[in-house]
This record gives C-alpha cells, structure tokens and sequence, in this order.
C-alpha cells in the first residue's frame, strides 16, 4: 500500500523523529511511504480558538496535500479527530470542500488505529523491558474513538510490563491553546496528572499524542521528577531495532 | 457576594489557592461520578436511554410553542395563574407583586436554580421580606451570602466546621460539627419556618404539558412541605422545562435521577397538578406559574446553540469537568457554573465584557459531552461561543494577530519550513538544559510550569526531503 503520512505540525517542528520513526515502521511493513509537499496542520488551533476562517485555510491547504493520496496516516489522535469531527462543520457551506473533505476523513487513521484495525498488524515484533503506563489522549479517545488499538500494541511488546494510571481519563491540561490562554488552570491539571503518573510506579509514561506528551513531561521536568515520556511510536521503534 | 466583585483571574487564584475546596471538589465529583456510573451501568443500554432522551428534548425544543401553549391552557382552566417573563426583572416584579398583594411576611423556598439566575432573594429582601432556603444546601449557602458552586449540591465547598460555625449566631450558641447535631438543627428550624411560611416558592425540574403538571425532584422532603403547607404557591420554571406527558418524563426521571446522584430515583418525586381542589386535604389554594423567557427564546431561534435548551440539569458535566475539578464553581463568576454553566451564561446574559471567559474553561477534553444525558456537545458549543466571540471582535488584537501569523505561515509549507529553522537558530538565548525556558508572553504562559523542548535544527519536512534527495 502506498501510505501518506500526516507530519503534523507539532511532531515536524519539535519531535521530528517521531515521524520520520512513523515513516520506518510503515515501510518497515511493506509499504511505500511519500510525505506530500505543502502539508502543515489540521487547523485545530485556530479552530479551538474561535478562529475559523483561519483555520479553514490552514485546513484546505491540508486537505489539497493528500489530495491524491491512497490512504493518510497521522502519529496524533487530535490532529486525525480535528479532520473528523470538525471538517464536516468547517465546510458545511462549501459543497466543493466538503466533499474532498469527506474524501479525506474516510482515508485518514492515527497510527495505532491504522496498524491495528486497518493493518491488522497488533505484533510489530518489539522488545522493550520497562514498567510504563499509558494516558488514553482526550480526542484519541472521546472523539475518535479508539481504545483498544494502542494497547493491543503496547501488549505485544515482550518485556514490556504496562501499569495502570490513576483517573487516567482526566485531561492533563494541554488543550492546545488553553495551555496558555489558561496557564493556571492548565497547571493545576496537569499537576493532577503528573500526580497519577508518579503514583502509577511506571518508568515510562506513554501516549499517542505528542501535544499531552510534551505537557506532562514539561511539568514532570519543572518540578525535578522526571519520567521518562514515549510516544507509542518511539517505543515500538526502539523495541523493533533489536 | 464578594466573589462578584474579583476579576476572573482573581477568582482562579483564589480557587486554585483554597486547598480544602479542591479536595472536597474532587472527592464529592469523585462519588457523584461513580454512583452515576453504576446507576446508568446497571440498565444494561445506557446509549439507549441518552438516544430517547436526547430525542425527546429535541422534540420538545422543537415545537416548544405549541407545548407551552398546551401547559398554560391546562393551568389556566385550572384556575392556575401563569405569568410569562421576559426578563429576570419582570420575573422579579411578578413575584414582588405576588408577595406584596398578599402582605407575606414569610416566604419558604425550595431549590430553584431559576431563582439564583434571576437573583430573586435579594429582591425581596429589599421588601423587608424573610426568604427562608429550605434545602440544606441553599440554606448553608443563603446564610454564607454565596452563590452556588454545584447545581445539584450547591454548599458543597463547606466543611461541617464552616457549616457549624455559620449556624452558631442563629443558634446563639456553639454547634458541634458532627452531621447528627447539623441536620437536627436544620430540621428544628425548618419545622417552625415551614409553619409560618405565608408564601411557597419552588422551583420545577418538568412541566408536564398535557396535564398542566409540575414535578419536582428533591431528596430531602422540603420541596413537599413548601408545596403544601403555605396557602400561595410560586413555581418559577424555565420556558423550556417541558415533557409532553407522563410517558416522557418516565424518561427523563430515569435520566435526571441516575446523572445526577446515581440514583434510580430522587427520594421524593412530587407531581403537583396545582391549585387545591376541593377534596384536596392540603396543598395552595392560590397557584401562580412564573415562566422565564430570559433570551431562551433567542437561543431557540439561533442554530448553532439550540441544543443548550435540551439540558435537564443534571449536573453530571460537573462531576467529569476537569477544569470544575480544580477549581469548584465559584471561580466562573456565574450562577450556573460547570460545562453548562460556561455554555449557557453567555447565552443568557449577552455580555461578553463579563462572561467571555467562561467558553475558555474548558480544555475541550469532551468528558462534558461524553457525561451528558442528553448527548449535548457540551464542549463543541464551547468552541462555537469562542468563535462567536471572535467573529463578533471581543477577543484581544494580539491574539488576532497570531492567529493571522499562524495562517499566513502554516499555509505555506516551504516558508514554514524556513522560519523553523530560523526559530532554532534563535532559541539560543532562551535553552537551558537543551529546553526552553522563559521568553516573552505567551511563551512564558507555557515555560512558568513546565519545559518546552527545543525546535529541532530541521522540521520533518526538511529530514524526509534530504532523506530522499540522497538516495
């Protein structure tokens, strides 16, 4: 299969190999990989801010990358969630878009959604000995839906021991620019989650969403506690080099 | 009422500051969250009922007109008087002159968030008038001079010390704080309030439209003593309080009741298909329904916000909201707090100076929409109101500048690509540690809490296209 990923703004500027890791594993698979030129972001965070004209264009100019793209996959449930849940509305009135819109949606999956139910690949094969825990990400999980995926992956990682996390359904308090339009708030949220990160004894905390990964293990850093933070995707590259 | 006087970010601190409000916040959400849980558990197909009581509420929203219509005629050939309010001041008015007419001294209330929306006891209060709160909560709170910080459980930020501490001065001496000693004394005051109580007012969680009934949940038993014993009787209910019949409030009871508190059931449930009739025992002789329009009308007819209506006020938003979480209703500023509270103030008030920071308490996590009975998309209306508030220019022009930047830069891949790479050139003065830290506003929003890391020496897109220009 020829798949296309979705670099995601986030992840190409500051976590560049988490997706070129996306990339390995995918051809690591059998699959033709092609990032198409001019792909940025979803729009999301203009479009959580109220800004929807712009983040309209941000989201055409999405939607035109992967244009002729087979299948498109993403190392992020909220980016894939915002194309989902909120392009139908973004282009309600512009039939045109709309359509391509909903040509995207039904090829797009984040990554362990694509593996798992799309692949139907749950074994990569990895190895990793570690204790670590998992925080089910708010959109990968209420909006997109997906539960069983990251961890049917995480389960077949051999030597991997996964704890459970505390009220792991709260948020952590990234929320994209409620991080810092609401920086109190957005603290004592994530203090919470760094709280039932530490309570879980887990060495490794692991996520499907670099923007709740980064908010976590900032404050983890901040407060002198580190834990080490992973996307899914960097621990099954690791687990898969040996 | 202090807190109205503080700014929001006042508030938020004082909020996040109050170490024993968060830990009761956190444990009372905890238990009404579980409860909920098991009580929507144990049907078997939850799903299902979220789907017949979001279809009933749509339905009833929908032709509103034509149930209200049906509820006055039903009341008024009772000999019921309905009086339509447009506004918190005419409703106010209404039953000023209600209270007035019948030189009541005494006025019991039992829980009507309406009430606190149309901040009804200062009112009359003003008119020399003792309004006596007969639920325990809204009696604690009445006392301290606070707003509610919980639509369901509206003193749940007091300890039983502050409770006893707050009770003394009526009691004229010093309680002990054990829940025993508090709730005798409450229900010893209450008994001679209850008889001396010239007026009822009540609030209406359902209006039954065919049969012009009004059905109230409570669990305390206030509610009934409210609604039989003073000869006039006041229900103030929002406009769009309706079932159509008693089939739907089946429903919508089995809905309210296991969101709410996790019960099957609230203790009381008390159907009043008013006035008193002559075989009647007990109950008012004189009825009068205040209905509260208060720019519900308005929502009505706006397509983006509708389903604001369908809620039934179940508070179970609350018990999810991570942002509740932390800081207790107090810190909205607004009557109605919580998810809902952030969707509805706005809509009602119409002030963005005042209320336009309630649609940002919220991370958009959807725990609300995911809680929500009626499957209303509690956080999606959030980024609606942001929009509406953007589009209506009330946000600060710094902040519309970025997202101008944003829009400009991230529609163009290669300049993106060009300015990240310019970015990490000049993070320098501002990495410690390999992290950024510090910097101006509203990058310091993020590093006063946390590490941020680096913008790596080459975006993605520029790695892959090296990648493949070396093969």
């Amino acid at each position: 299969m020829k798949v296309s990923l979705f670099a995601t703004c986030l992840t190409n500027a500051f976590y560049p190999e988490v997706d070129l890791t996306m990339a390995k594993i995918l051809k690591h698979l059998g699959h033709t990989i092609d990032v198409p030129e001019g792909q940025v972001c979803c729009g999301q965070i203009a479009f959580n801010s109220g800004y929807v004209d712009d983040a309209r264009e941000v989201a055409r100019t999405l939607i035109n990358s992967f244009e002729r793209s087979e299948v498109v996959v993403g190392p992020s449930g909220s980016c894939i969630a915002m194309i989902h849940h909120y392009y139908p509305t973004l282009f309600e009135n512009e039939p045109v878009y709309l359509k391509k819109a909903e040509d995207l949606i039904n090829k797009s999956y984040e990554f362990t959604q694509f593996i798992v139910d799309v692949l139907k690949k749950p074994d990569l094969g990895a190895h990793y000995s570690a204790k670590a825990t998992y925080h089910p990400s708010c959109h990968a999980t209420r909006l997109l839906g997906i539960g069983e995926a990251p961890l049917k992956l995480l389960q077949n990682v051999k030597g991997l021991e996964l704890v459970p996390l505390p009220e792991a359904q709260l948020c952590c308090g990234f929320g994209g620019t409620f991080s810092v339009k609401m920086p109190k708030i957005s603290e004592a949220m994530v203090a919470e989650k760094a709280e039932h990160v530490l309570e879980s004894g887990a060495d490794i905390l692991l996520g499907l969403d670099m923007g709740c990964l980064m908010n976590i293990s900032g404050y983890l850093e901040k407060i002198n506690k580190p834990v080490k933070t992973m996307h899914i995707i960097q621990l099954l590259g690791e687990g898969m080099k040996s | 009422m202090t807190m109205y006087n503080l700014t929001t970010d006042q508030r938020v601190d004082e909020a996040l500051a109050n170490n024993f409000l968060r830990q009761a916040t956190r444990r009372a959400t905890d238990r009404l969250r579980n409860n909920k849980y098991k009580a929507s558990e144990e049907l078997g197909n939850w799903e299902q009922w979220r789907s017949a009581g979001e279809s009933i509420r749509k339905h009833v929203i929908s032709n509103l007109d034509f149930y209200l219509n049906q509820l006055i005629e039903q009341m008024e050939q009772r000999g019921v008087h309905v009086h339509l309010a447009k506004t918190p001041a005419d409703a106010v008015g209404i039953v000023r002159n209600i209270v007035r007419e019948h030189d009541a001294k005494n006025v019991l209330k039992s829980k009507s968030m309406i009430s606190e929306e149309i901040h009804l006891n200062h009112a009359l209060e003003e008119d020399g008038v003792a309004v006596v709160e007969t639920d325990l909560g809204e009696y604690i709170i009445q006392i301290a001079g606070e707003p509610p910080s919980h639509i369901i459980v509206p003193a749940m930020h007091k300890t039983r010390q502050q409770v006893a501490d707050l009770f003394e001065p009526i009691a004229g001496y010093a309680l002990s704080s054990d829940t025993p000693t508090l709730t005798r004394f409450v229900r010893i005051q209450m008994r001679e309030q209850f008889l001396r109580g010239d007026i009822g007012i009540t609030g209406c969680n359902f209006a039954v439209a065919d049969t012009g009934s009004i059905v109230m949940v409570t669990n305390e038993g206030n509610g009934r003593m409210v609604s039989t014993l003073p000869r006039v009787q006041i229900t103030l209910m929002g406009m769009e309080r309706i079932v159509p019949s008693f089939r739907e409030l089946d429903v919508m009871l089995n809905l309210l009741a296991r969101s709410a508190t996790g019960q099957r059931l609230s203790s009381y449930t008390t159907i009043l298909t008013p006035p008193k009739k002559t075989a009647d025992s007990d109950g008012p002789e004189e009825y009068h329904l205040v209905i509260l329009d208060h720019n519900r009308s308005e929502i009505l007819g706006d397509k983006l916000f509708r389903t604001a209506l369908n809620c039934i006020r179940c508070g179970a938003c609350f018990n999810v909201c991570p942002v509740y979480r932390q800081l207790g209703g107090h810190a909205y500023g607004s009557v109605y707090s919580g998810p809902i509270g952030s969707v509805i103030t706005p809509l009602l008030e119409k002030d963005w100076k005042k209320w336009g920071h309630l649609p940002y308490f919220s991370s958009l996590c959807g725990a609300c929409s995911e809680a929500c009975p009626v499957r209303i998309p509690l956080h999606d209306l959030l980024v609606k109101l942001r929009m509406r508030k953007t589009q209506s220019g009330h946000t600060p022009q710094v902040e519309q500048q970025i997202f101008k930047a944003y829009r400009y830069f991230f529609t163009r891949e290669k300049t993106l690509r060009r300015a990240l790479r310019l970015g990490a050139h000049l993070q320098w003065p501002f990495v410690r540690n390999h992290r950024i830290s510090g910097g101006p506003p509203p990058l310091s929003n993020w590093t006063k809490s946390r590490t941020l890391p680096m913008v790596a020496p080459k975006p993605f897109m520029q790695v892959w296209a090296d990648l493949n220009n070396k093969r």
